[in-house]
């Protein structure tokens, strides 16, 4: 599934850093993961070099100088094209839980922030379960995740009416496995933004 | 003993709509003279019951296909209600079809110990018409039992069959059969994904079959999520939970119309799932947030007259009408976990039925039965079981294969429907027995779930 790339839960750590990345390059950002860096750009000092000697790197991805602010980065790219690499990360849920934890706010925040600064931005908020429970019940608690996720957004100053809810239960789960991790990454609200 | 012959002549519409298969064939009241000659095994089982091979009297190979197929889904039919042993179609092959009941081989019949045959015949009246009679024979007392001719169109052969066992049911053992209901499910077996922002989605769409799995047509082309199914009671609509708004909505599909309604009028902020229709057909009994709680609300059809009945801060979900329409079951987890409760139909008196770990999608039986179906977690997946009203004892009628969810209940309430995960770990549907017996698979393509079996 092409939006897990970017959102993976385990990359939930390195989020800032992803973010930056994304705004600083170009269509293709080189991947979080350190094994294979690119030539370590001056800016980028601050990375853990990789463990072992690395080999001369194939072709490095074509680096965008920064003259384009992210603004006009994002402006230039569909919404496809934005939500398949979105900016916009997902909150994470307990079992049977629809509360907003550290890390589920620490990524409400970042999205927050997101929203301040691109005032014409909509997202949609969806709900997201895994798939223990029942299909009919897993839809209430889908958008009750949801609403979780949109009323701490409110909370933190974003208009309502720029971040509505649907519930998808569990009928779109990001990871197919059937283990804790799995389950882990598909309870969740996850951030579609709708128009820009 | 007194012969009891039926001859009947239905006439099938030869309809170029495919949906419109699913009128019931609009057959003359039935003409009945003395008693009828009710088969009976021996004592303590179930008549030994045979289908050979109709006898094709036009020579062409579609009329000798129609014989074979109509015997054959007859035989599984009958098979479907446990009313009939039936014997195996192999072991008669060898014995000479009937053309009349001097013909029958009543001593080789005997050999075998069938109480009873099913002796049929097919003749094309044309490219397109076919003329089928079927007679029911007693071996014991060499009596016609039971007989019957339809003329029709040969575009669904098993449509006659399902009929012919349906009339046998009632005439021989009283049981109202279901092999002419349908069921309606939800499907990702064409492969499509979701038109939308997020990639990679499979499109949910809603199907229906016939009881046993044949003839799967699709309803819906919406390119979207669409979940739930229900069947009206007169079996003209199928009320359905569809994204096709952007949002979760209450979307009827009334067949024979063409058009579609949506009775909960939903909105970006109004969100509608899980309809249920009363068994007037009148009303329906569906989710909702509108007042910003997860609550159940019962409307007419029309989409007016929307009354909320939970008041409860928690998820109060998966509506479903006792059959005389004055109780609603339905889940809420008030108390932690997802149970069942019930109510009256205008939300008071409400009640607690389940104590498990985690129950949901109650069903309410067609009576004569007094029961519910519902899911209930006991491991990693779910179950099915049956909460009896009148005892409160709980069944089980699956036992740990996968995951079990979602049951519906045959119109003549001794099958349920149920979604589940056994095997490969694909969803699909299944029939149980509502004693837990007789288990059929009716799905393999893709994931197939939440069926809704037409009254």
């Amino acid at each position: 599934m092409q939006v897990r790339g970017t959102l993976s839960w385990t990359a939930a750590a390195a989020c800032v850093v992803a973010t930056l990345a994304l705004q600083s390059c170009g269509r293709r950002p080189p991947p979080v993961a350190p094994e294979t860096s690119p030539p370590p750009p001056p800016a980028a000092e601050e990375r853990t070099p990789a463990p072992r000697p690395v080999p001369p790197p194939p072709a490095p991805p074509p680096v965008v100088p920064l003259e384009l602010p992210p603004e006009d980065e994002f402006a230039r790219r569909t919404l496809e094209e934005l939500n398949r690499e979105s900016p916009l990360e997902a909150v994470f849920f307990g079992l049977d839980s629809s509360e907003l934890d550290d890390q589920g706010r620490t990524a409400a925040d970042a999205n927050a922030d997101l929203l301040m600064r691109y005032p014409t931005w909509v997202v949609t908020i969806e709900g997201h379960c895994d798939e223990r429970g029942t299909p009919e019940y897993n839809l209430g608690l889908g958008e009750r995740r949801a609403l979780a996720a949109q009323q701490y957004m409110v909370q933190l100053g974003v208009e309502a009416s720029r971040v509505r809810t649907v519930s998808y239960g569990k009928e779109f789960p990001f990871e197919p496995g059937h283990d804790d991790a799995a389950w882990a990454a598909n309870r969740r609200a996850h951030f579609v933004i709708t128009s820009k | 003993m007194m012969m009891n012959s039926i001859l009947r002549r239905v006439s099938w519409p030869s309809c170029v709509i495919a949906v419109a298969l699913l009128l019931v064939a609009s057959g003359q009241a039935r003409q009945q003279d003395g008693v009828d000659l009710v088969i009976g095994g021996d004592v303590g089982r179930p008549p030994n019951f045979a289908v050979p091979d109709c006898l094709a009297l036009t020579p062409d190979a579609a009329t000798a296909e129609a014989a074979r197929t109509i015997a054959e889904v007859l035989w599984a039919d009958l098979e479907f209600e446990r009313e009939f042993r039936m014997i195996p179609r192999d072991v008669y092959r060898t014995i000479p079809p009937a053309r009349s009941i001097g013909d029958l081989s009543f001593d080789r019949w005997a050999e075998l110990d069938a109480d009873g045959v099913v002796s049929c015949t097919v003749r094309a009246l044309s490219d397109s018409q076919l003329e089928i009679t079927a007679r029911l024979f007693s071996v014991r007392s060499f009596d016609n039992a039971f007989s019957v001719q339809y003329t029709g169109t040969n575009t669904n052969l098993r449509r006659y069959a399902h009929q012919l066992s349906d009339e046998i049911h009632r005439q021989q053992r009283g049981v109202a059969g279901v092999a002419r209901t349908r069921i309606a499910f939800v499907s990702d077996r064409d492969g499509e994904s979701v038109l939308g922002l997020v990639e990679d989605r499979p499109v949910k769409e809603v199907y229906f079959a016939d009881y046993d799995g044949a003839n799967i047509q699709r309803l819906t082309v919406t390119r979207i999520l669409n979940l739930f199914p229900a069947w009206s009671p007169d079996g003209r609509s199928i009320g359905y939970t569809s994204y096709l708004s952007g949002f979760p909505d209450i979307v009827v599909s009334h067949l024979f119309e063409g058009r579609m309604t949506t009775p909960a009028n939903g909105t970006m902020q109004v969100h509608n799932s899980l309809s249920a229709f009363s068994p007037d057909g009148l009303r329906v009994a569906f989710n909702s947030n509108r007042d910003n709680s997860s609550d159940i609300y019962v409307a007419n059809v029309d989409g007016t007259n929307v009354q909320r009945l939970t008041f409860n801060p928690a998820i109060d979900t998966s509506p479903t009408w006792s059959p005389n329409g004055q109780q609603i079951a339905f889940t809420s987890d008030r108390a932690g976990q997802p149970q069942i409760y019930v109510m009256s139909v205008d939300g008071t008196g409400t009640r607690r039925l389940t104590y498990d770990t985690y129950s949901d999608r109650p069903t309410w039986s067609p009576a004569p039965f007094n029961e519910i179906a519902y899911s209930s977690k006991t491991g990693p997946g779910h179950d099915i079981k049956v909460l009896d009203l009148s005892t409160s004892e709980v069944r089980q009628v699956t036992f740990g294969l996968g995951s079990n969810e979602s049951p519906s209940y045959s119109p003549n309430g001794r099958h349920i429907a149920f979604t589940s995960s056994r095997g490969s770990g694909r969803k699909q549907i299944y029939t149980v027995g509502r004693d837990g017996k007789n288990l059929r698979r009716l799905t393999s393509t893709g994931n197939n779930e939440t069926p809704s079996w037409s009254r």
